[in-house]
């Protein structure tokens, strides 16, 4: 009779909180509802997971005699695991956010493979479709575990270069195959009835490595300007390993939970690679970067450096100014000198826009977010396709830790790799100054032909260092606010 | 009565099927400058994995599946926190973020093109 009451329980329960997954990914789909989006999608998950103890009015006969250790396993790993990552979660800087999106994400992907593993070495799988759809969701997510893993690593800079070599994708290839092949004997001795016999389990294992090494392999050539796309695919994936799984553990909640993030993130994969103007496919499987390197003597012009002050002083004395923000803003923290500095030329009666690409930062909309932090109001902030007619008749072009995304190449020069991608015209401004730290290249590793225009000077320095300088110097002309 | 769930066949087939198609759509609305918050929002939600490990782990019957199925709770639990305490903080901001009347014209604006 409990069984039947805690049977009944659990299935309110889960039903509800696919209901609220449901309607809090709607709430998050406009800025006014969003905040409110997550409380609603959590309150889900909290009761999902009180929910589910539960479970133990019905565990197998064999599991028994561990029921009580294995309640406090759980409630220990539910304490550890979630207490680590909220505290993580709370403290991170808003500019690492991307790498925690993939590491979360990876851990998701391998809580997914670690359930196929209890499924698969405790055979407790019934059928060869279960047996299948378990090894599907172990190969999906221990590939995002391991890509995550790797993705991490490339944005928080412990992976600096892309790691590639001739005849990669064979190698790839060939991982592919004896995973594939080593999946198929497994589902090939199961059918025979011998999934206990000596021999499988090692099997499995090797199926587990292998998947491993998959996410390295496939993840390790992509350059690291790629990875919000990259992580956005993870995400995706580790939904489908979710939902995969939830079908094999016959729960509901975690199938429909599991298959809407994968179908949201391949979709959000899709507007990414979009934005700018590039396959999927060619993200995950193209050397991006690796074409000829240009010669520096192909480059008309020079970099011509100038003071931070000046050309603080030259904005304070525009009409009309538009700021494209990039990751090195973000890495500076500078966002709250940016908008600072920004109030002093308004209050110069200075004309002030912000540009936004779709693919700046780390992830997409991250400059929003950023900007959002500091307290810049929503209509001042423009994007792409609603500002790129203004630059023609705009005086300056204030580029701050931004490369690649205002990078002429892209539409001139069709040897570069990024040609074709949709990019902010802060070339066609009068004047253009871009605040950076070195004379490095840009995270794609392109030549900037914006930097050796003539109407081009560049800024060196730390972001926000550079910020302060000017508005030191606006504030040092003594200018009376305009009325 | 009997409350035991069970799916099998074409009822997980279509179960995938609507759950996918609602997906899309739910995403298919999102202005781009929330594209962050919903990756890290959608990140969140796949966390629900941890009920999955949890039912794994109280079914454990040997040491090894003991660790697997520790090891599936911990990760899970570890996706759902972080990944509530990181898309509450990065949404927080919109709620402080500047004049309230501009917002509403400003998403609309802000609507990404979908395919």
């Amino acid at each position: 009779m409990l069984t039947t009451y805690a049977q009944f329980a659990i299935g309110v329960v889960d039903l509800a909180a696919a209901i609220l997954f449901l309607y809090g990914l709607q709430r998050m789909s406009s800025p006014v509802t969003a905040p409110s989006g997550i409380k609603v999608a959590g309150i889900g998950m909290a009761v999902a997971v009180v929910a589910s103890f539960l479970y133990i009015f019905s565990v197998d006969d064999a599991a028994k005699p561990f029921l009580v250790m294995n309640i406090a396993l759980a409630l220990i790993a539910l304490a550890i695991g979630g207490g680590i990552a909220w505290v993580a979660g709370k403290r991170v800087a808003m500019t690492a956010m991307p790498q925690m999106v993939a590491i979360y994400n990876g851990l998701g992907g391998g809580a997914a493979g670690a359930i196929a593993a209890v499924e698969l070495y405790g055979s407790k799988t019934h059928g060869l479709t279960q047996l299948g759809v378990t090894l599907l969701g172990a190969l999906i997510g221990a590939v995002s575990l391991s890509g995550s893993l790797i993705a991490w690593g490339k944005l928080d800079g412990i992976l600096n270069h892309p790691l590639r070599f001739k005849g990669q994708r064979w190698v790839n290839a060939l991982i592919v195959l004896a995973t594939l092949v080593i999946g198929g004997g497994i589902l090939f001795l199961a059918s025979g009835g011998a999934i206990a016999q000596v021999g499988v389990a090692g099997m499995i294992t090797t199926f587990f490595v292998l998947a491993l090494i998959l996410g390295i392999a496939l993840t390790l050539p992509i350059g690291g300007a790629d990875m919000p796309v990259v992580i956005s695919v993870y995400n995706a994936f580790t939904g489908l390993a979710v939902g995969l799984e939830g079908f094999v553990l016959q729960n509901p909640a975690l199938m429909i939970a599991g298959m809407v993030v994968g179908a949201a993130g391949m979709l959000l994969t899709l507007l990414m690679a979009q934005a700018m103007n590039r396959s999927i496919a060619n993200v995950l499987f193209t050397n991006f970067g690796d074409a000829p390197a240009q010669k520096q003597g192909a480059i008309e012009g020079e970099l011509k450096p100038t003071q931070a002050g000046d050309a603080g002083i030259a904005m304070r004395y525009a009409a009309k100014v538009i700021i494209i923000p990039g990751y090195g803003l973000a890495v500076a923290q500078g966002q709250q000198k940016l908008y600072e500095f920004v109030k002093l030329l308004q209050a110069g009666g200075v004309d002030v826009k912000f540009a936004i690409h779709p693919v700046a930062g780390r992830m997409p909309g991250q400059m929003d977010v950023l900007l959002a932090e500091a307290g810049v109001p929503y209509d001042m902030i423009f994007q792409l396709e609603d500002i790129n007619a203004d630059f023609a008749t705009t005086d300056i072009a204030l580029v701050i830790g931004a490369n690649d995304v205002v990078n002429p190449a892209a539409r001139s020069d069709k040897t570069s790799p990024i040609f074709g991608m949709p990019i902010l015209n802060a070339d066609k401004a009068k004047q253009v100054f871009v605040v950076k730290r070195g004379e490095g290249k840009g995270y794609a590793g392109i030549v900037n032909t914006l930097f050796y225009g003539d109407n081009c000077n560049m800024v060196y320095g730390d972001a926000q260092a550079v910020l302060i300088k000017m508005i030191e110097a606006v504030r040092g002309l003594g200018l009376p606010a305009a009325a | 009565m009997d409350f035991a769930i069970d799916i099998s066949g074409f009822v997980a087939v279509y179960i995938f099927m609507l759950a996918g198609f609602a997906g899309w759509v739910i995403i298919g609305h999102v202005p781009a400058i929330l594209h962050t918050p919903l990756m890290s929002g959608s990140n969140f939600v796949h966390g629900i994995v941890v009920v999955g490990g949890i039912f794994a782990l109280l079914n454990a019957s040997s040491l090894q599946q003991q660790v697997f199925g520790f090891l599936a709770v911990l990760l899970g639990a570890g996706n759902a926190a972080g990944g509530y305490a990181v898309t509450d903080r990065m949404l927080a901001m919109f709620q402080l973020g500047g004049a309230s009347k501009p917002k509403l014209a400003h998403a609309r604006a802000h609507r990404t093109k979908t395919s």
